[in-house]
């Protein structure tokens, strides 16, 4: 198991080490600083053996995390025990920057201390965590509280809290899309999918039983309902093939493998209830269309092309396009139709954006780059092209067909809740070689 | 208030100012002095020196304060065992606390503490708390047994700690359940003996199982590394395992579905691979694997490793799954080498031209490393994919003239695999190639393109002076590109003799005397002895056919492979190594995990748990196979079974003594010889390992050439192979009128490469109405074109008349090699390894003869009997047969007693020589 967890800034200096096991020397914190961090050449993997120790890290901003062992741990937990670690002291204390990480050590050890215990790793749902784990000390709580915090650290529903109450009873589910694209100049799609997520705010009393209903054809086969044709036929919407879906852990597994239902009590507050991937039948929102032309040595001209692709009611946001140029770029003239371009220089690239656009629409960039000479034979390689944007719809064709609540025990009903939906479709990786 | 201006201090004195506040009476002003204490310890400073002082403030009711001091005792009690004493009172009394929090946190910190007096007083709380009414203790506790184990074994075995712990395993609490199992796991694989402690059972798994639905995530995760190491009684129970860990593929936690994803793996291997439930299963693999790819790159590359394990394993899982592997721009490195390894191992003819234009778009990158291995995997694809070779050829010839020096070099590497694999195809790339020779700096690119060179010396006008100017740094040059250089300049010397002695002579000069390096000493010596007894036999050693390259690279060892998938998801699989190669070992040896094999399953020929290697097909790394002497170095083991006839060695000197041994041993040395020739001298020596009397099976004579078409000229013949030598024997009988003579005979290009070893002698002039007996002895070193059916052969007659054309089919046991034993392990490991696809099976009919009658009847004919079972009264024979081409062919003889048909199961790399080896078995049983 973890023998050891390291908190390194960007200059190797140590700023939190907690060993955890006898075979782990002191040492080891120099090792990882010395062949990691202090390399001469880019890291070339996340798992590094020195002298029959293995370090794993994960480097986030200026923050080196690493874990070293000398088993033959299950690396994947290492990793996402890692991730969750960085998510656990965001939660705590925002971004995980050096100096948050000096002015909350104690607390870090804390954590350390509770979610680590002898290198396997624990409860670590900050939710419950800061149940007991507080910065402002010790509170002197009373037998009940002391048995309902250990009873739900370790509990079955180790996420949730007895007796959590509201005036009213509320609940916000964000629809995320990511579509991620990588097209060829001639506008074939080499591949595309969209990693979506069910993002949910619950203001729940009690302990509420939610059931949650989509349009993922299997589960709808599954259900009994007409089957997707006839259904689309009349609601003119239609099921979706979900290639592989996720759940928090709050969602009952066995039950949506036996019954395809999705049920779940939910932790209080903002948790991600599900993430799925979808490849088939995905409505791209926005087409790049890039011309590329060498004139001589010292000239380039580029035109590029950006029509939107849904219906014209919609309205995208926030759209960005990144059109690489060569690093010898002395000089860029631009012309656009609409929106702002411009060339930075210190990121090699022309930036176009434009704030908002319609759906079925076009319009234009054309650039002409020039050139210094130079005598590197090398060839400039040619970066995609690529895109952001937000658009309020899922690309995916994703929806929410119903989320149910009941809680037996308080006197709400399913009726008396207040349900929120919102889908925002956003750029993942959408890039166009050209 | 920040803490961080606790890692700043740097003053001298700073250790007497905290010992004064540490002693102060103000609590506030004692807990910053343990903070800056902890800051210290943190970077590095040793401040143990204040170690009294810090355990005095352990008596303290904020939890925060003692929280430190722990912190601080753990780090620190092993350099003052004797002060550490000091703080059990504290444990103990901490142990009896009424808030459930402080009594596991001294139970945890407790166990932290490393010196023997503690140990000893750790133990009656421990059992205590073993049985604490709170859960959050009982699962600390769990732990504290695992820590205590560490420290000193006996202790935990002597005190009863270990039923205990078992008892938890039953627990209400799904939390203490998952903590139990996890320490019992680490004790069981460190047990001394080797022998775990703990022994699972159908019950502790069920129990498992249950709590499996309601633990956290990590503890999902220890339940499922632990059922990974059960093995289960039977198929059944395996299944409804298999069942109840499904679900997890859809975890979020990508640890959970990767457990989840070893343990069913493990487990489909005790079932039959084509029952519906595996295939069911197989398919539900696939999704959650792509979805992996979405996680965060550590985790991503975590997953990458192990897939490529996957694809090794079950190739189909992930066959539709390409296109989730194209690389993005913005993939971290590792990610990207990752997945360019995974789509070569899942590239197909169906996807090929997809995978091509990728490559050829990640080859013009700016990351060396990475577009190397894409311009490599290019190459792979031309080898594994033929139809795709001429367009991965021109591609290669594309990148070639971008002239970046380090794609050039290794776009040829990957080009004389190219030409290995289809040889006499692509030569007319050659001269580009030969362009970029000046800029070959790397010993491999140069060791290639000089392979390149010697291959082709006849083709290339100027080899001798391309060949020369390497041989002026002759000295400079690495050990891997003299040998190279030596062996291509030997081959360069027997095509075209006239004009390269005197090259030949120089380089034979500077390897064997100039050189320190034994392997090249040895070599030259070698070949400098052939070159001047024999001639001929030089021409067959070095110009001899080289074995097929395999179409996969870097595969896994099959044994390691099993290995590895029960590690799925640790280190070992992420280094592709086993446990023991980084981890220090207690107990290791015995702890080698193994595959559950499929009960009642056909192998029954398993002797021994450990596979043999695979062999047959040599692998590419070893990428200097020019000649028979590397493979003989560095190629992979052989079935050892050369026919151990004794040598005629006493009386030859040392050199030749050796060499015989050499030679002997060499899988590549043709086993055809010059067999009547009187004058083979050392290599009739040398090969001279026949069996004295053959009595292999010759088919009867068929006519050929009727009088009719050949002008009067008739042939009957047929196909034999004697002593190891394949011949045709023709009688011709002249039934013109007119004598006949100036007979000469041509073979067309075949399938085995067979062309005349001999000229065709016949009597001249042939009478009229007179018959010749004519032996054509054949060699199969000539070109090779496939021909349809394979043992098609198309024949040119002359004679002072006309030149006649006939075809002929041969039977295919004239191709039968006399090294055709394959060791049992190696045929274990080779059956298994060929994809049940390859496997055809024939009847045969009519046979009337025991099976040891049959096996040595088959010997005789060089198909080798490996084993023989009996089976539910059936009479099973394994049997393995080599080509004179280097295919190996497995086969299975089912026969029963009493009955006539026996039921041949035919198992090859090569299935298109499947129905000629069942005709030549059906001949050879009938004869």
């Amino acid at each position: 198991m973890i023998g050891g967890l390291f908190i390194y800034n960007h200059k190797g200096e140590v700023l939190i080490s907690r060993v955890y096991r006898d075979d782990i020397g002191r040492n080891a914190v120099d090792a990882f600083r010395v062949n990691v961090i202090h390399a001469r050449q880019q890291v070339r993997s996340p798992v590094t053996n020195i002298a029959r120790t293995s370090f794993f890290h994960v480097k986030r901003a200026n923050i080196w995390v690493a874990a070293v062992t000398k088993q033959n741990v299950n690396a994947s937990m290492v990793f996402e025990f890692l991730l969750k670690v960085t998510d656990c002291m965001q939660s705590y204390f925002g971004k995980v920057s050096e100096e948050n990480i000096k002015n909350n050590f104690v607390l870090i050890y804390e954590l350390l201390d509770e979610i680590l215990d002898f290198g396997y790793p624990q409860n670590t749902d900050t939710g419950v965590l800061k149940t007991f784990i507080t910065q402002q000390g010790i509170r002197t709580q009373t037998k009940e509280e002391q048995a309902q915090i250990t009873s739900q650290v370790t509990g079955q529903i180790g996420w949730r809290r007895e007796g959590i109450k509201y005036r009213r009873n509320e609940l916000f589910l964000d629809v995320l899309e990511y579509v991620n694209l990588l097209m060829s100049p001639q506008g074939q799609v080499l591949s595309a999918h969209v990693a979506g997520k069910v993002v949910m705010k619950s203001y729940l009393s009690g302990m509420p039983e939610c059931k949650f209903g989509i349009n993922d054809k299997i589960i709808m086969e599954a259900k009994g309902k007409p089957s997707a044709d006839e259904s689309a036929a009349r609601t003119g919407k239609t099921a979706i093939v979900i290639d592989d879906c996720q759940f928090h852990q709050c969602v009952k597994l066995s039950k949506f493998e036996t019954e395809h239902s999705i049920s779940f009590i939910p932790p209080d507050g903002e948790f991600e209830l599900m993430r799925y991937r979808t490849t088939k039948d995905i409505s791209l929102p926005f087409r790049v269309i890039p011309l590329v032309r060498e004139v001589g040595r010292t000239k380039m001209e580029v035109k590029v092309v950006v029509k939107s692709n849904f219906k014209p009611s919609l309205l995208a946001q926030k759209i960005e396009i990144r059109i690489p140029t060569p690093l010898n770029t002395s000089g860029v003239q631009l012309l656009c139709m609409k929106g702002k371009a411009k060339y930075k220089a210190s990121e090699n690239a022309i930036v176009w954006k434009i704030k908002r656009m319609g759906g079925m629409k076009e319009s234009q960039l054309s650039a002409e780059i020039e050139l210094l000479q130079t005598d590197t034979k090398k060839k400039w390689t040619r970066p995609p092209i690529s895109m952001n944007f937000e658009v309020p719809f899922a690309p995916s064709g994703f929806k929410v067909r119903y989320l149910k609540v009941f809680e037996p025990k308080l006197n709400y009903s399913d009726h008396d809740v207040i349900k929120w939906v919102r889908y925002i479709g956003r750029s993942g990786l959408y890039e166009t070689r050209c | 208030m920040t803490d961080s201006k606790y890692f700043t201090t740097t003053k001298k004195g700073e250790i007497f100012e905290l010992k004064s506040e540490l002693n102060s009476e103000k609590k506030e002003k004692k807990r910053e002095a343990v903070k800056k204490v902890i800051a210290s310890m943190t970077v590095g400073k040793d401040v143990s020196a204040l170690f009294p002082d810090v355990v005095n403030c352990m008596q303290t009711d904020n939890l925060e304060l003692k929280k430190l001091v722990y912190l601080y005792l753990m780090n620190y009690a092993k350099s003052q065992p004797d002060m550490a004493i000091m703080a059990v009172n504290t444990f103990v009394k901490d142990c009896e606390d009424p808030n459930p929090l402080i009594r596991a946190l001294a139970v945890r910190t407790m166990g932290c503490i490393r010196v023997d007096k503690i140990t000893e007083y750790l133990c009656e709380p421990l059992r205590k708390c073993l049985k604490d009414e709170d859960p959050y203790v009982r699962k600390t506790a769990a732990v504290c047994v695992a820590k205590l184990h560490d420290i000193n074994a006996s202790l935990v075995e002597d005190q009863g700690f270990l039923d205990q712990l078992k008892e938890l395993l039953s627990d209400s609490n799904p939390m203490v359940v998952a903590n139990a199992v996890a320490a019992l796991s680490e004790i069981n694989e460190a047990s001394s003996s080797g022998v775990p402690l703990v022994e699972m059972n159908t019950q502790t798994i069920n129990k498992l199982l249950t709590a499996l639905n309601e633990c956290t995530e990590w503890g999902q995760v220890f339940i499922l590394d632990s059922i990974s190491n059960y093995s289960p009684k039977d198929e059944r129970e395996a299944q409804s395992i298999c069942e109840r860990i499904t679900p997890r593929l859809a975890h979020a936690n990508a640890a959970v579905v990767l457990s989840a994803v070893k343990v069913l793996m493990k487990l489909m291997e005790m079932m039959a691979p084509d029952a519906d439930f595996v295939v069911n299963l197989s398919k539900k693999l696939a999704p959650p694997l792509v979805t992996l790819l979405s996680s965060e790159p550590e985790v991503q590359y975590v997953a990458l490793r192990n897939i490529n394990l996957i694809v090794q394993k079950r190739p189909d899982i992930l066959k539709n799954e390409m296109k989730v592997f194209f690389v993005k721009y913005n993939d971290p490195i590792y990610v990207k080498l990752e997945k360019l390894d995974i789509m070569i191992r899942l590239a197909n003819q169906s996807n090929i031209a997809q995978v091509l234009s990728e490559l050829k778009e990640y080859a013009t990158e700016v990351d060396v490393d990475f577009v190397r291995k894409a311009v490599r995997a290019i190459g792979r694809c031309a080898i594994k994919v033929e139809p795709s070779a001429e367009r991965c050829v021109s591609t290669l010839l594309d990148l070639i003239q971008t002239k970046v020096n380090y794609v050039v070099q290794e776009a040829i590497v990957v080009i004389k695999d190219i030409f290995r694999k289809y040889p006499n195809r692509y030569e007319s790339i050659i001269s580009t190639l030969c362009e970029n020779l000046d800029t070959l700096d790397e010993p491999e690119a140069r060791g290639s393109m000089i392979w390149i060179i010697g291959e082709y010396a006849e083709r290339i006008d100027n080899a001798d002076e391309l060949l020369e100017s390497f041989l002026e740094g002759f000295q400079d040059e690495s050990t891997q590109v003299q040998l190279q250089l030596l062996t291509a300049i030997v081959k360069l010397f027997l095509k075209r003799p006239a004009d390269t002695q005197e090259l030949v002579q120089q380089v034979l000069t500077l390897a064997t005397q100039d050189s320190d390096n034994p392997d090249l000493r040895d070599r030259g010596f070698i070949y400098w002895r052939l070159l001047s007894t024999d001639p001929a036999a030089a021409r067959e050693v070095v110009l001899a056919d080289k074995p097929l390259i395999s179409e996969e690279t870097d595969l896994l060892e099959p044994s390691l492979l099993d290995e590895l998938v029960c590690h799925i998801a640790s280190l070992a699989s992420v280094y592709h190594k086993p446990p023991s190669a980084f981890v220090e070992g207690r107990g290791l040896g015995s702890s080698r995990r193994a595959l559950p094999t499929r009960s009642g399953s056909q192998d029954i020929l398993e002797s021994s748990p450990s596979h043999g290697e695979r062999s047959g097909v040599i692998p590419t790394q070893e990428s200097l196979i020019g000649d028979l002497l590397t493979m003989d170095l560095g190629g992979p083991p052989v079935p050892s079974s050369v026919p151990a006839t004794p040598f005629a060695s006493s009386g030859l000197d040392l050199l030749s003594g050796g060499l015989d041994g050499l030679l002997s041993d060499s899988p590549s040395v043709p086993p055809p010889q010059a067999a009547p020739a009187p004058s083979v001298g050392l290599l009739g020596d040398i090969f001279g390992l026949a069996p004295s009397a053959s009595t292999s099976y010759v088919a009867p004579k068929q006519m050929w050439l009727p009088a009719a078409r050949g002008k009067g000229l008739e042939i009957t013949g047929t196909f034999s192979r004697r002593n190891g030598q394949i011949q045709m024997e023709m009688t011709m009988t002249n039934r013109a009128m007119q004598p006949m003579m100036q007979f000469a005979v041509q073979l067309n290009k075949n399938s085995f490469g067979l062309v005349p070893a001999a000229p065709l002698h016949v009597v001249s002039p042939l009478a009229p109405n007179q018959s010749y007996e004519a032996v054509l002895p054949l060699n199969p070193t000539g070109p090779v074109q496939r021909m349809e059916p394979l043992t098609n052969l198309q024949v040119a007659i002359k004679n002072n008349i006309d030149v006649f054309y006939f075809a002929v089919v041969m039977p295919m046991n004239i191709f039968f090699a006399e090294d055709g034993q394959m060791d049992k392990r190696v045929f274990l490991s080779t059956w298994k390894d060929i994809p049940a696809a390859n496997e055809v099976q024939y009847t045969i009919n009519n046979v009337n003869m025991s099976a040891d009658a049959v096996s040595s009847k088959m010997q005789q004919n060089n198909v080798f009997t490996i084993a023989k079972r009996n089976v539910e009264g059936q009479d099973m024979l394994y049997q393995s047969l080599k080509l004179v081409n280097g295919i190996w062919i497995l086969s299975e003889l089912k026969m029963q007693p009493g009955n006539p048909t026996l039921i041949l199961a035919v198992k090859t790399r090569a299935p298109d020589v499947s129905a000629g080896v069942n005709t030549a078995f059906d001949a050879i049983l009938h004869s």
